[in-house]
C-alpha cells in the first residue's frame, strides 16, 4: 500500500527564512547590489549567461545574489527564467570576422594582420595575492594607444589560402534547436556546438585536458583566440528591416589540429571551434577540443572508444543542469523507494537463513 | 522609405545603454500621444553562430529582447525593438522611431539619435584605442652563432 507523507511545510518555510538570513550575511556589512556584481565579477556573470544560455548581465548579476554565489544553481535560475519568455525570433548568423576585439592572439603565428593583441589578461600574471586589493580600492588605469579602425581577418583564413587546413564551408543539413526539440543521435555538428556552448565549464575541461594527455589523438594548438563584441543581426518581422538589435560579447576559438591524412582526406590541418557568451576562454578552447575530437568520423579517423570521441557521452553529460538535477533528487524522500528495497532484502535473509539452518 | 537610415536609427535606438536614452528622452519633455498597437513585452532571439567562424549555422544562445509597437494616427507606426528588459526604453525607441517619420524629425535626430551615434563611438574609440595597447611588438635577438 502506498501511503502518501505530508508535512514538513513549517520546516521548509523556516529553512527558507534562515536562508533569505544566512544570504544577507553581517548586517553591519554593507549589502551586495546587482551592479556591483555585474561590474566587478564579471567573469561569473558571464559564466552564468553561457552555461545558462541567455545573455543578460542584470539577471545573471541577480541570479548570483539570489543563489550566495554558487554559480550552478544561479545557471539554473537563468534556464529556469529563460524558459518563460516568449521566443520572437532567430538572429541571422553573427560575423565573428567583424567582432570589435578586447583580445586577439594566436599561438600558430606570430605576425599576423591586426596583430597580436593581449586585451584585459591573467596571462603572464604571477598569481600571487594581491594584498593591495585587501586595503583599498586603488587600481591602475588602462594605457591607450593610437590605432587603425581595420577589420581584423581571422587568423585560420591564411592556411585556408594554401589549401593546408581543412575549409569550413556549409553543409547545408538542417540543425534542431536542442532546447525545442529532444536530443537524437546521431547528432549534427551544430547541434553539438550548441550542446557545447552551454555545457558546463569543469566537464569540457576535463576532457579537453584527456584529449591532451592521449585519450584521442589530437595535439591541439590554440589558431586564434578572440575576445569581443559582435553585432547580432535580427530582421524585424513587421519591416523586414534587418537592425542590429543586440551587441553582445563572445570569445571564439579555433583550434588546429595535425590531421596524417585519411583514405578520404590527404595530410593537412583540421580544426575545432569553440564559440561562447563573455569572455570564457577557458571554456572556448575546451569547447574547440571536444569539439575537435568528435569530428573523427567526418575525417575518417580512427574511433579509441576514449570518452571525448563518443558524442553520446559527452553529450548526454555535459549539461550541468541535468546532471545536477538528476544528481541532487537523490537527497530529497525516498522513504518508499527505500522501504521497498528494505523489504525486499530482510527477504532474501529470511530465506537464506531457513536454508542455513536446514543444512 | 528610407531604409537605410531607418535601419540605422532602429539600431542605435536597440543598442543603447538604457539609462543614457532613458535621459536623452526626459530631458526632451515631449508630451506625445499614441495608441498601442502592441504593449511592450519582453522575449527572447535565439543568436546564431556558424560553425568554424563560415560553416553550418548553429545556436549559441539567447539574448534578452523587449518590444513593442505603437501609432501616432493612422499613417505613422512606430517600432521598439531593443536589447534587454526595459520597457520604458522599448517605448522610447518606438516613440523616436515613429517621430523620426514626423516633422520633429529633427529634433529627435539632432537631441538623440546623433547623441547615441556618438556615445557608441566613444565607447569603440575607448576599446580599441586601449586594445592597441597591449599590442604585442616582437623583436628578435641576434644570437651568438649567427655571426
Amino acid at each position: 500500500m502506498y501511503v502518501s507523507v505530508k508535512g514538513g511545510e513549517k520546516a521548509i518555510n523556516n529553512a527558507h527564512s534562515w536562508l533569505s538570513e544566512i544570504r544577507r550575511g553581517d548586517v553591519n556589512i554593507a549589502e551586495l547590489n546587482i551592479k556591483q556584481i555585474s561590474e566587478q565579477l564579471t567573469l561569473s556573470v558571464d559564466r552564468v549567461m553561457s552555461e545558462g544560455s541567455l545573455y543578460d548581465k542584470d539577471l545573471s548579476a541577480l541570479a548570483i545574489k539570489q543563489s550566495r554565489g554558487d554559480l550552478i544553481e544561479a545557471i539554473f535560475l537563468m534556464r529556469a527564467y529563460r524558459t518563460t519568455l516568449p521566443r520572437i525570433g532567430s538572429s541571422k548568423p553573427i560575423e565573428t570576422s567583424k567582432m570589435l576585439c578586447l583580445r586577439r592572439i594566436s599561438a600558430t603565428f606570430k605576425d599576423i594582420p591586426g596583430k597580436q593583441k593581449l586585451g584585459p589578461t591573467f596571462d603572464y600574471t604571477h598569481r600571487l595575492l594581491n594584498f593591495k586589493l585587501l586595503a583599498d580600492g586603488e587600481y591602475e588605469k588602462a594605457k591607450i594607444e593610437k590605432y587603425d579602425d581595420k577589420e581584423i581577418p581571422h587568423v585560420l583564413s591564411f592556411l585556408n589560402k594554401e589549401g593546408l587546413i581543412q575549409k569550413e564551408i556549409p553543409s547545408g543539413k538542417t540543425s534542431k534547436d536542442i532546447t525545442r526539440n529532444p536530443i537524437n543521435f546521431p547528432l549534427t555538428r551544430s547541434e553539438r556546438l550548441q550542446s557545447l556552448s552551454r555545457g558546463d565549464e569543469g566537464f569540457l575541461l576535463g576532457l579537453a585536458y584527456s584529449t591532451q594527455r592521449g585519450y584521442a589523438r589530437n595535439h591541439a594548438f590554440v589558431g586564434e583566440l578572440r575576445t569581443g563584441y559582435v553585432e547580432v543581426q535580427f530582421e524585424i518581422p513587421e519591416l523586414g528591416i534587418e537592425i542590429n538589435i543586440a551587441d553582445v560579447m563572445f570569445t571564439e576559438c579555433e583550434s588546429v589540429n595535425q590531421f596524417k591524412g585519411s583514405k578520404k582526406i590527404p595530410a593537412q590541418f583540421t580544426r575545432g571551434y569553440g564559440l561562447v557568451f563573455g569572455q570564457l576562454e577557458r571554456k572556448a578552447i575546451s569547447m574547440a577540443l571536444v569539439d575537435r575530437s568528435m569530428r573523427w568520423k567526418e575525417f575518417g579517423e580512427e574511433y579509441l572508444g576514449v570518452a571525448a570521441q563518443d558524442e553520446e557521452f559527452v553529450i548526454s553529460h555535459c549539461d550541468n543542469i541535468q546532471a545536477t538535477g538528476f544528481l541532487e533528487h537523490i537527497k530529497l524522500p525516498h522513504y518508499v523507494d527505500f522501504q521497498a528495497e528494505l523489504d525486499l532484502v530482510r527477504k532474501i535473509r529470511e530465506e537464506y537463513n531457513k536454508n542455513e539452518q536446514r543444512i | 522609405m528610407q531604409n537605410e537610415s531607418r535601419k540605422q536609427w532602429l539600431s542605435y535606438l536597440a543598442t543603447a545603454d538604457e539609462n543614457y536614452l532613458i535621459s536623452l528622452w526626459d530631458n526632451l519633455n515631449m508630451k506625445i500621444e499614441y495608441n498601442w498597437l502592441r504593449e511592450p513585452e519582453i522575449g527572447s532571439i535565439m543568436v546564431q553562430g556558424k560553425a568554424g567562424a563560415t560553416g553550418d549555422n548553429f545556436n549559441v544562445g539567447e539574448v534578452t529582447i523587449t518590444r513593442c509597437s505603437l501609432n501616432l494616427d493612422k499613417k505613422i507606426q512606430g517600432h521598439g525593438y531593443v536589447q534587454g528588459r526595459n520597457k520604458y526604453k522599448s517605448k522610447i525607441a518606438a516613440l523616436c522611431d515613429a517621430l523620426m517619420q514626423t516633422e520633429k524629425k529633427e529634433i529627435i535626430k539632432r537631441n538623440i539619435i546623433d547623441k547615441l551615434i556618438k556615445y557608441k563611438n566613444n565607447k569603440r574609440n575607448e576599446i580599441l584605442s586601449k586594445t592597441e595597447a597591449t599590442k604585442v611588438d616582437f623583436f628578435t635577438l641576434v644570437r651568438g652563432e649567427d655571426k
